[in-house]
């Protein structure tokens, strides 16, 4: 099932006359394809557990419309939206055992869709299979670990068959290592299962793995859509481009001149087709090249081998940032000369965004 | 869902909304108001004017100063006694480790008994009939002494007899209350005061008992108001007619002017309840002011 | 060295001290609950014989009982007193479970208002409110009956106030969940905030129980007519009309009668029972 977000907005209203309140979500415009996988990303505090909210139908919109599918479900109770829903801390009942907590939903149907006991048992059965916890149906969750609690919200989230499936940050009350193999079975499921799944993030790197489609947020407003490797190379924005990616993209105050690229006076690419304007240059990590001949010069600090490839740490005065970094491979030869080391720029990971609005300027190379 | 609903959070409180409205709030205007309804009747439910004059009748009526007198001294007696005994219990509780959660329960279950019931035992322990002395003369006797009439007797002895089974009613409180603040004191303190070579008295003095102080100071507070509040323990050790063995005590007072054959005198009753209500409620002003003074922390 | 075995000599002796003073209080506690058991054992004719109370019988009897429940209506008291006991209660939890629910969770306007006006109400004393309430039944017809025996007295915000606090403990996720389950609220009060609330539910229930177990003043305002006696007012009819003659052994039997019940129900929960009485419960 496809959904559709339609100029989908949400004030919260001040708490006094003068606070005049937050605008969590900001006019949403998406068509979310149907069977995907969607990260939806962004700092802490940038509008995307409200955006589940809204989907989820625990709060209500301000304005605009929510479609599954073709029906309108901007009005319905989240019970009659058919979504399952996983929250961040798992929210299982506390005094019933794990098969009960994935039986509590079905116990819920009414009418129609009410099903006998032998079949709400096969159902939870084949949740819990497919989450492969069948061997801890009787525990009570403060017997389980960390990430067996997540598999049991999950099945207790599929037990109804949603069309949608909505996850709370799903990964962040994990250890590293029980994160990276959870990622993994959050794809795999969606795979199995094919339902549209949306799920909140703050963790770039984990939205970036396993999603097939991100959707970037800050202040409530969306900052761009796209499958993760695209949103990667082409962000529209300097936000998006400072978001994504580990190390962070590397950002230095420049210029466009007379078909040159200035960081500083040191003119670091040749472009063409571009207006002259102040603009940031924020190149990746893996964009840098060293050159004792290379026009970029910076003021080394550091060199950190990590097997594979090793990082250069340095600073320059164009930049705000403490600590710059440079991603090389480990066989490439570093030498600083007098604390000062000296890059080329790969033009294709190099971005330069106006300096007054932060949006993308397109150039090409010389 | 995470927004107001106003009417069903409504629907949930109105139970309680109506129970509360009926029988407390209602009650608690309408007593003012009857305080100042003079010669109410009853019976016809009329009555003449508003004025003080059943505050004026009650404060010269002198079964309500007796009770007075009586609840005074009850007071005085029990409060200190009860808090000082049930301290030195608390701490000789929190020093030994054996047998201390036994001891704990057993001292509690005064707290569950129905006052009137073990009311009854008391008075059969101190009682003199013209079959026995009584178990507590008999000792007095075997220690030299004359034997005393304790229920029916003089003044002093039925007094002392009240507050002795006063104090043992709310000892269990006061014990519960004491040895849970004893043992939420941080033990580094006390193993920093023996690294110190600090004496136990000092140790009392100058770690435990400031650190207790806020809670000794609420038990005197309650103890203050349930005392003044005291009532079925008399009626459990001399009777109903507290009036006749000069044992009343001022909420007594309240309920043998509202309960007397015939309807009773609620305008009485209710000027005697806010009398009692006004002198609870300064000693407990004096006493907070007191503790804002002395107690630690 | 010297001084160091002199310290535990005091130390000895102090805790010796302390166990006497701790084994005289345990005494005086649990003496006149073994002089009731004592005596209401004793036959008439040997209590009577004793000068000097005996404090062991070698001929105990259970006449005194049979003798208690037959002489005076022991056993309708003690049937309206479980009656009493059971509706309050049971409306009192009605009460409460709703009213803390709309507090814990629950968002309307004026909760706020509410709230601290439900907690002004645990200061006033009882005492300012029986008389109307006394008027009040009267009026209504309701004095010797169950529901006027009842009715005043099945509010206690403090237990609002306790149940309040521990359904607020529950994380809101938990009701969200319900919620996009299909949850109804009963439902959700009913089968996740009751049964996570389960102590404190117990506790309250108890304390609940032992109040009016021993209630006395307000059934003494109420019942004229025996018919509707409770065990306290039974009790202080026993004392001052004896059972014809004066009976005390026969009197004692009808205490240990009144007793047992909350005896029993203190050993079972003595831990829930302190620990709710410790958090605020203040005799009632």
């Amino acid at each position: 099932m496809k959904v559709v977000l339609e100029n989908l907005t949400k004030k919260f209203p001040g708490r006094t006359r003068k606070d005049p309140g937050v605008t969590a979500v900001n006019n949403f415009n998406i068509e979310i394809p149907d069977g995907k996988l969607i990260g939806l990303l962004g700092p802490s505090g940038c509008g995307k557990s409200t955006a589940l909210n809204l989907l989820s139908g625990l709060l209500a919109p301000t304005s605009g419309k929510i479609y599954f599918g073709d029906e309108d479900v901007t009005d319905l109770q989240p019970e009659k939206r058919g979504i399952g829903l996983v929250f961040q801390n798992y929210a299982l009942y506390p005094h019933l055992t794990v098969i009960e907590n994935i039986l509590f939903p079905l116990e819920n149907l009414k009418g129609e869709e009410k099903l006998s006991r032998d079949q709400m048992m096969k159902r939870a059965m084949e949740a819990a299979k497919l989450v492969q916890i069948e061997m801890l149906l009787n525990r009570k969750p403060k017997e389980l670990s960390g990430g067996q609690q997540q598999r049991v919200a999950i099945a207790r989230a599929l037990v109804k068959m949603p069309r949608l499936l909505l996850l709370d940050e799903p990964l962040s009350n994990l250890d590293a290592r029980l994160r990276l193999q959870t990622r993994e079975e959050i794809s795999r499921i969606q795979k199995e299962t094919g339902i549209t799944t949306i799920f909140v993030t703050h963790d770039q790197e984990e939205a970036m793995s396993i999603s097939d489609q991100i959707i970037v947020m800050k202040d409530g407003v969306i900052q761009q859509i796209g499958a993760p490797q695209e949103v990667y190379d082409d962000p529209k924005n300097l936000f998006v481009a400072e978001f994504l990616g580990t190390p962070q993209i590397n950002t230095f105050e420049g210029e466009v001149k007379d078909g040159k690229l200035y960081i500083g006076n040191e003119a670091v690419l040749n472009v063409r087709n571009v207006n002259d304007q102040k603009v940031y240059v924020a190149v990746r990590p893996e964009a840098f090249i060293p050159d004792p001949e290379g026009p970029l010069s910076c003021a080394f600090k550091a060199l950190e081998v990590m097997g594979r490839d090793t990082s250069v740490v340095f600073t320059s005065k164009f930049s705000e940032r403490k600590a710059l970094r440079a991603i090389i491979g480990a066989d490439v030869k570093v030498e600083p000369k007098d604390g000062v080391v000296r890059f080329r720029l790969r033009s294709p990971k190099t971005e330069i965004f106006n300096r007054e609005t932060s949006e993308r300027v397109y150039y090409e190379e010389a | 869902m995470m927004e107001k609903r106003d009417l069903k959070g409504w629907l949930y409180l109105l139970p309680a909304m109506l129970f509360l409205g009926v029988f407390m709030v209602y009650p608690l205007i309408d007593v003012f108001i009857y305080s100042f309804e003079e010669e109410f009747n009853f019976a016809s439910q009329s009555f003449t004017g508003y004025g003080w004059d059943n505050y004026r009748f009650v404060l010269r009526d002198p079964f309500f100063m007796r009770a007075v007198r009586n609840t005074f001294i009850l007071v005085i007696i029990t409060v200190p006694l009860s808090t000082g005994i049930a301290l030195l219990i608390s701490l000789g509780l929190s020093s030994i480790k054996v047998v201390r959660s036994l001891f704990q329960t057993l001292y509690f279950l005064p707290y569950v008994t129905n006052t009137l019931a073990v009311g009854l035992v008391f008075m059969i322990l101190f009682k003199r009939t013209p079959v026995s002395e009584g178990l507590v003369n008999v000792l007095i006797n075997w220690f030299g002494g004359e034997s005393v009439d304790f229920i029916t007797g003089p003044y002093w002895a039925k007094m002392l007899v009240m507050c002795i089974y006063t104090i043992w009613v709310v000892m269990p409180f006061k014990i519960l209350i004491l040895t849970g603040a004893l043992a939420s004191v941080n033990e580094d303190y006390y193993k920093a005061a023996k690294m110190d070579g600090t004496s136990r008295g000092r140790t009392f003095r100058k770690i435990t008992l400031p650190m207790i102080s806020p809670m000794i100071f609420y038990l005197v507070i309650t103890g203050f108001i349930g005392a003044f509040k005291a009532y079925s323990d008399a009626v459990a050790l001399f009777g109903t007619n507290l009036n006749a063995a000069e044992m009343n005590t001022i909420v007594g007072y309240v309920y043998d002017v509202l309960y007397t054959e015939g309807g009773g005198y609620p305008s009485y009753a209710s000027a005697a309840a806010i009398i009692l209500f006004v002198i609870v409620l300064t000693i407990t002003v004096i006493n907070l002011l007191v503790s804002r003074k002395h107690v630690h922390y | 060295m010297k001084i160091n075995k002199n310290g535990h000599m005091s130390n000895a002796l102090f805790k010796t001290g302390v166990y006497f003073g701790l084994i005289i209080w345990a005494l005086i506690v649990l003496f006149p609950f073994y002089w009731m058991i004592l005596t209401s054992i004793k036959s008439y004719g040997a209590y009577n014989a004793e000068d000097i109370p005996k404090f062991f019988t070698l001929a105990p009897t259970f006449e005194n009982y049979r003798f208690a429940f037959t002489a005076v209506k022991l056993g309708r008291y003690f049937l309206n007193t479980l009656i009493y006991t059971f509706l309050t209660t049971f409306l009192m939890l009605v009460v409460t479970v709703l009213s803390a629910f709309a507090f814990a969770r629950l968002n309307f306007r004026g909760k706020n208002l509410m709230f601290t006006l439900f907690l002004a109400l645990m200061m006033i004393p009882y005492e300012l409110v029986i008389i109307t309430n006394y008027v009040t039944i009267k009026k209504l017809g309701l004095d010797n009956t169950f529901s006027g025996l009842v009715l005043p007295s099945v509010t206690s915000v403090f237990y609002i106030y306790l149940l309040r606090e521990n359904f607020a403990q529950i994380p809101d996720q938990l009701y969200y969940a319900a919620k996009v389950d299909g949850t109804s609220d009963l439902k959700y009060l009913r089968r996740v905030m009751m049964p996570i609330s389960r102590p404190t539910i117990i506790t309250i229930v108890i304390l609940k129980i032992i109040e009016c177990w021993n209630s006395y003043v307000w059934p003494r305002l109420i019942t004229t007519d025996e018919n509707y006696y409770l065990v306290s007012n039974g009790i202080q009819k026993i004392r001052e009309e004896g059972f014809g003659r004066e009976n005390i052994p026969a009197m004692m039997a009808a205490v240990v009668v009144v007793s047992v019940p909350l005896i029993v129900l203190f050993l079972v929960f003595h831990k829930r029972i302190m620990e709710g009485v410790s958090r605020g419960g203040i005799k009632g």
